[in-house]
């Protein structure tokens, strides 16, 4: 793997981190409303999957949706003006932290109806068959989503009529405060996906090169006619399921256990150890993060709130 | 002009549409191989291929969120339930995807489906398969609601529905499909959220659409014959609705009775008194009256099912009751 293309996914990890954190810090004091998912402890997951991605690809995902659009690429200033509730926000502020989207980089968008958009994804991925292009679709979906009927249903469809799909278990073991053995018959994931034709695939969702090879791989079997794939990243959030969780689920060593395998402490740590950047570097990125997230902060927090006839502007196309 | 069944307009609809556009595709429970349950599709399969006609698997819930996810990404999918009653399978995909996608993302997106729908009761098929649940799906804003009473109606609404960057519920009532009126040759639309008169009269204002609009032509007809005039105001659309024409006739008859197959709570009836009330109310000479289907399941037994629907003679006997 090329250089700078690691120092790049470091970056984009930590980019993700800090804005989660200062996503909580803004919820604290009430800029943020409304539920706040975030993605802390997942970040190799976003970074590792879009990065192998080519132009054309597309993306959606359910609510935690924040590292899937700085992924993407899209500008930090509007997706932290959508939290606020900015005219200036990706989604003009009628989204939301879990309705994030930015079409323009393929990213369809955040959805907060658990397991609601992975039909969705089959339709996105319908219409690129249907063109007879070569793209095709991430779906991002956590454990909690593969009970619900919308999975099973579009993994059929999807299975049925071969279409491009990564269908991406974001398996962070906990659906909200049910743990997946409670929740699940079987509790590997991938095990899911043979009934629906695919074979799956489970990945350290805590290596970032890990995640970007299985992706890779994943979608060029696509490309190369072997229909839809399937996913199962192991990961975990080191955070709540949404602010305000009283973590009484899990223990303190189980969530020290996983920070151990902090994502970006297992790239950072690969990057000295094998000389491929030093600590200066490192802080260097850190740094131009860190002034990225004041100019962001800076940006939405001076932005216009949406005017009042915002209200009633794109209920329909055609009015 | 040809005089032809509404299921023949549809059928004729769709197959106009898919020529003139590639993207136009239909997905659905037998609608390929099988014509479609109500034959709407018979024939598509052959004369369009499986890319443009695509049999599903019995999944509603995919079938409603797959086909708002091609639309999206730049496809106008003809989504067909086999019955409307399935539809409430894809209540979530339809009303918290199709209809929400434009706003919730600021505009960024569209999502031009169209969900076809056979709904309706009077057909024996008991309490799961007769539902007339219209005013559901038309009480979110987002998702367009158009239920045909003609031929004619049907096939240009159903123009217009294909070509809105809009998602659109289309409803068929079943008992329709045999229904025979004149449809031109030639492409023609007809507008969704336009009211219809459908006969003029002086006397009282019968509103209604689909099945519920036949009820009430047929009981206009009667009335004539006993020397009454009777107005009949076509909604067509129920979101958006129209009140124009209906406004415009009752501040010219004093009098309404509203007629929907569907039940009278929180009903077609409700709203349309409502706005009534609202828009015309120095014009009340009696109280607005509602023929409803009565507030129980659907029974299986003919005459049994047959006496919780609207019929003709209520009509009539709600306009004698304020006339």
């Amino acid at each position: 793997m090329e250089k700078a293309t690691l120092l790049e996914w470091y970056r984009q990890m930590v980019l993700i981190r800090r804005f989660e954190q200062r996503c909580s810090d803004l919820y604290s004091l009430g800029k943020i409303g409304g539920f706040l998912h975030l993605y802390i402890g997942q970040e190799a997951v976003a970074v590792g999957t879009i990065a192998a991605r080519q132009p054309g690809d597309h993306v959606i995902t359910a609510y935690r949706d924040h590292a899937h659009a700085l992924a993407v690429g899209s500008e930090t200033g509007p997706v932290l003006a959508e939290l606020l509730g900015k005219a200036t926000g990706v989604s003009k502020g009628k989204g939301g932290s879990m309705h994030l989207a930015d079409v323009n980089r393929q990213y369809w968008g955040g959805y907060a109806v658990v397991g609601g958009h992975v039909p969705l994804a089959t339709g996105l991925a319908l219409a690129e068959q249907y063109k007879g292009t070569d793209n095709a679709v991430l779906c991002y979906f956590g454990d909690g989503s593969t009970n619900i009927g919308y999975f099973h249903e579009s993994l059929n469809l999807a299975g049925v009529w071969d279409l491009p799909v990564v269908f991406v278990a974001e398996n962070n073991q906990y659906g909200m405060g049910t743990a997946v053995e409670r929740a699940s018959a079987v509790t590997r994931m991938v095990d899911k996906a043979p009934a629906y034709g695919m074979e799956g695939k489970q990945v350290d969702g805590m290596d970032v090169m890990a995640v970007y090879e299985a992706t890779s791989a994943a979608l060029q079997a696509i490309r190369d006619g072997k229909g839809p794939q399937f996913l199962e990243m192991l990961t975990y959030r080191f955070e709540g399921h949404s602010m305000g969780d009283p973590l009484r689920y899990r223990t303190k060593d189980e969530v020290e256990k996983w920070r151990e395998d902090d994502p970006i402490g297992i790239l950072e740590r690969y990057l000295l150890k094998e000389n491929i950047a030093d600590r200066e570097e490192l802080e260097n990125l850190d740094k131009g993060v860190e002034q990225e997230l004041v100019d962001a902060v800076q940006f939405a927090e001076e932005s216009p709130f949406p005017a009042y006839e915002e209200l009633f502007t794109n209920i329909y196309v055609e009015d | 002009m040809a005089f032809i069944t509404m299921r023949q307009a549809i059928s004729d609809a769709l197959r106009e549409e898919m020529k003139r556009d590639d993207t136009v595709f239909i997905m659905g429970e037998e609608v390929g191989v099988w014509g479609g349950t109500y034959a709407v599709t018979r024939g598509f399969y052959d004369e369009f291929g499986p890319r443009r006609v695509k049999d599903t698997p019995i999944s509603e819930m995919v079938i409603g969120g797959a086909a708002t996810g091609a639309a999206m990404n730049g496809l106008r999918p003809v989504a067909e339930f086999m019955t409307i009653n399935f539809a409430f399978l894809a209540l979530d995909a339809m009303v918290n995807h199709a209809a929400k996608v434009h706003y919730m993302f600021g505009g960024q997106m569209k999502a031009p489906v169209v969900f076809r729908a056979p709904g309706g009761g009077g057909r024996q098929l008991g309490a799961t398969h007769s539902h007339t649940p219209d005013v559901i799906f038309a009480h979110f804003p987002g998702l367009k609601v158009v239920s045909p009473s003609t031929p004619y109606d049907a096939k240009g609404l159903l123009k217009a529905a294909i070509r809105s960057d809009d998602p659109v519920l289309f409803i068929e009532h079943a008992t329709l499909y045999q229904l025979r009126g004149e449809v031109p040759e030639g492409d023609y639309v007809v507008p969704m959220g336009v009211s219809d008169v459908k006969r003029e009269g002086t006397d009282v204002t019968l509103v209604g659409y689909a099945q519920g609009l036949q009820v009430a032509l047929e009981a206009a007809e009667k009335l004539a014959r006993e020397g009454v005039s009777a107005e009949v105001v076509d909604l067509r659309s129920l979101r958006p609705l129209d009140m124009g024409p209906v406004v415009k006739s009752f501040k010219k008859t004093f009098k309404a009775v509203i007629v929907e197959e569907g039940y009278r709570s929180y009903g077609i009836g409700a709203e349309v008194a409502a706005r009534l009330q609202e828009e015309a109310f120095d014009y009340l000479d009696a109280p607005i009256k509602r023929v409803a289907q009565f507030e129980v399941p659907l029974p299986y037994s003919r005459d049994l099912e047959q006496a919780a629907l609207i019929n003709v003679d209520r009509v009539i006997a709600a306009v004698k009751e304020i006339l």
